[in-house]
């Protein structure tokens, strides 16, 4: 097992010690890249999520940088009228960010989502994606992937729907700019949130977040199962411009989905069909990647 | 296209209740409007885009996909430190319920016009008060209009109101017997109303020079002591209102305030009204009056913050007090009703008027002087109060009714 790599961080951290994650979160030392990346002039809009909490409880704030609590289904219409006002003051090199879960993003969220990516507000938006309601008590979310275990789809009634595909639904928006990164893969994330902070229009970047507390896993391999799933081929790197050019930015080894599976208790239930059924699901998804990054290409 | 300063171009005169809000907002130097279309709201957000598109100031207008999103980006540019204005009616009123609670708990003085829509189902575009007492409890002040000139002159006093005390305003106005009924309106010169009105200065914001958090988990050690403040400043809104309409009065020379009362001092009947139905009944009084009845009027312009102290004052001692809703809470009273009666009850018994009340004018039925005159005639025959509501003019008529059931068989 490889050692977490998590890339030094220059300057001064901006988001503090204290805050409230759970030990071995994922979001967390992505949040502080993030923030790390983009600077001490940013402005967050988080919805109901982890982050409510892990920000901290008033007077507390762990970010350093304003963190505007919102509605739960519109942080990008908060989001947009922060823009507003900010480019009507003139303020128009300070970052929005929207920090969502993966409830407030593929689910309550979408439409103002939708909505926001269609009028190609200027914001950064990170869904920081653990596969269910984790805040409430690891409930499904449409993000959870077929046959998991959550308090919604218990034991025997496991989720039966397959997950949404983020990146197909932001593309057809032809936003500017979308990635999904990996905490397994920190380089290649610190890269994506620099790229994404030059661009202008509406950017997002769709983060795989373990969750110890959700998945039943232990604290010490959340890196890894971002490996495993990375490297499985069940979550790609890659980036899509414009909505049209597909970038794939890392081939996986396909590395047995077993692997992955075995390091959480949501999926102890699956037999080996259940984990052969994941692995043709993801190697589908694969291809179509694969086809639409040739497509791209070009002659 | 051309840049305007509002009043260097001949200014309008004549204008609808909803262009007379939109010309509220843009003399208010409005900087983000958010807004999604309702009818009867349309016209207001329509002449406001062309208004604003032609300021010359810095200001945005986001066209967003719902009335929850408008709402969401007036509170997020009002966390911005920015003005903000939104408009809507009805139903777009009730999908922004939960965000309203979030303007007002945020402190933030958003100004919102609604425009008085039946609420679904059946559908109806037609007025009545449904919708924004609907939203009674959120912790916005609401203020009735009843005329174009009215609705002009409270869109600014609205921002002027909220900015002072940090809490949002709802100005209201009824669907086609105002928002589309074009008066003779007196536009104020926009140096008066920036002297009235100054850049929007506030108490906090989102500022990358000072980070802080805003709407954070709350815990049982400190979310009443904030809800109280947000009581209190809108008691404190209801203190200030004569001061700032004596404002702008000396500034226009147009006088308002929370309560407005007509021929009350010798009354033995007094109506009160809320909204447009109050022009129609000064010109009842007027009649009645002349046939040497005694008939007085009082209009309640501010209904949250609830002008208690100033309706025992101004209704002390009269004999009878018969209230129009145009609203109804199912299963109790109309809405003003019961809010009088709980108002008055601290009242001295001697000097306390009995109370009638009546539901009438719903989804939009024509409240005309005949029905606010058989109120009068109702409330002069009937020694007591009716323990229930009485509803004028809720009969089917026969026509329809057959054709209902020969349409059933």
């Amino acid at each position: 097992m490889t050692p977490a790599a998590i890339p030094k961080i220059d300057g001064d951290p901006i988001v503090h010690r204290g805050h409230l994650a759970c030990p071995g979160c994922a979001a967390t030392p992505a949040y502080r890249m993030a923030l790390q990346v983009l600077g001490r002039r940013t402005i967050v809009a988080a919805p109901a999520c982890c982050f409510a909490v892990i920000d901290g409880a008033f007077p507390h704030s762990a970010s350093g940088v304003p963190f505007l609590h919102t509605a739960f289904e519109a942080s990008p219409a908060y989001a947009s009228g922060v823009r507003a006002a900010l480019d009507v003051k003139g303020e128009t090199d300070t970052n929005v960010l929207v920090w969502a879960g993966d409830g407030g993003t593929f689910d309550i969220g979408l439409q103002a989502l939708s909505a926001a990516a269609e009028r190609n507000e200027n914001l950064l938006y990170v869904c920081y994606d653990n596969e269910a309601y984790m805040n409430t008590g690891i409930q499904r979310s449409s993000a959870t992937p077929r046959g998991a275990w959550t308090t919604t789809t218990p034991a025997g009634h496991t989720k039966v729907e397959v997950k949404k595909d983020l990146g197909e639904i932001m593309a057809a928006h032809r936003i500017p700019y979308f990635a999904t990164a990996s905490i397994s893969h920190p380089d290649d994330m610190m890269a994506k949130f620099e790229k994404a902070r030059k661009l202008r229009g509406f950017r997002m970047i769709h983060y795989f977040s373990p969750c110890p507390t959700g998945w039943k896993a232990d604290s010490r391999h959340m890196v890894e199962l971002g490996r495993r799933a990375v490297e499985s081929g069940l979550f790609p790197l890659y980036e899509i411009f414009d909505g049209e050019r597909l970038v794939i930015n890392h081939r996986p080894a396909w590395t047995p989905l077993r692997e992955y599976v075995s390091l959480q208790g949501r999926f102890k239930h699956f037999r080996d069909e259940d984990v052969a059924a994941m692995e043709a699901e993801a190697r589908a998804a694969w291809e179509r990647l694969e086809h639409r990054a040739r497509l791209n290409a070009g002659p | 296209m051309k840049t305007i300063e509002p009043g260097t171009e001949a200014p309008p005169t004549i204008l609808t209740g909803n262009q007379a809000a939109a010309w509220g907002a843009f003399l208010s130097r409005v900087q983000v409007v958010s807004a999604y279309p309702i009818t009867p709201q349309t016209t207001v957000i329509e002449t406001l885009a062309d208004l604003t598109a032609r300021a010359d100031w810095p200001n945005r207008f986001v066209n967003v996909e719902s009335e929850h999103s408008a709402m969401a980006v007036c509170i997020g540019a009002s966390y911005g430190g920015v003005r903000t204005f939104t408009a809507t009616s009805s139903q777009g009123l009730a999908l922004m319920h939960e965000l309203l609670h979030w303007a007002a708990g945020g402190r933030l003085p958003v100004v919102l016009v609604d425009v008085n829509r039946a609420m679904a189902p059946g559908w109806s575009i037609w007025t009545d008060q449904q919708d924004s007492l609907s939203q009674r409890d959120t912790g916005w002040a609401q203020f009735y209009c009843s005329s174009v000139q009215d609705i002009l002159d409270h869109v600014i006093l609205a921002f002027r109101m909220a900015e002072e005390a940090s809490v949002p305003v709802m100005v209201v106005e009824d669907a086609f017997v105002l928002s589309h009924t074009a008066e003779a309106v007196s536009l104020p010169a926009p140096a008066e109303v920036d002297r009235f009105l100054p850049p929007r200065r506030p108490a906090f914001s989102l500022d990358v020079e000072k980070p802080r958090a805003f709407g954070g988990l709350l815990g049982p050690d400190w979310y009443q002591e904030v809800r109280k403040d947000l009581h209190e400043s809108l008691l404190r809104l209801g203190d200030a209102a004569p001061r700032i309409y004596g404002e702008w009065e000396r500034l226009t020379g147009r006088s308002y305030a929370p309560v407005e009362a007509w021929g009350v001092e010798d009354a033995d009947v007094v109506l009160l009204t809320s909204g447009a139905v109050s022009s129609t009944a000064r010109e009842v009084v007027a009649t009645l009056r002349a046939r040497r009845k005694r008939v007085g009027l009082v209009q309640v312009r501010m209904f949250r913050p609830f002008p208690g102290e100033r309706l025992r004052e101004v209704l002390r001692g009269v004999p009878k007090v018969a209230v129009l809703d145009r609203n109804c809470s199912f299963g109790h009273h109309g809405i003003f009703h019961q809010e009088l009666k709980s108002a008055l009850y601290s009242m001295e018994a001697a000097e306390r008027p009995r109370i009638y009340g009546y539901v009438l004018g719903l989804g939009g039925r024509d409240v005309g002087p005949r029905a606010l005159q058989e109120v009068v005639r109702l409330t002069e025959v009937r020694e007591a109060p009716e323990p229930e509501t009485t509803w004028i003019g809720a009969v089917l008529p026969e026509g329809p009714e057959q054709e209902h059931e020969e349409g059933v068989r």
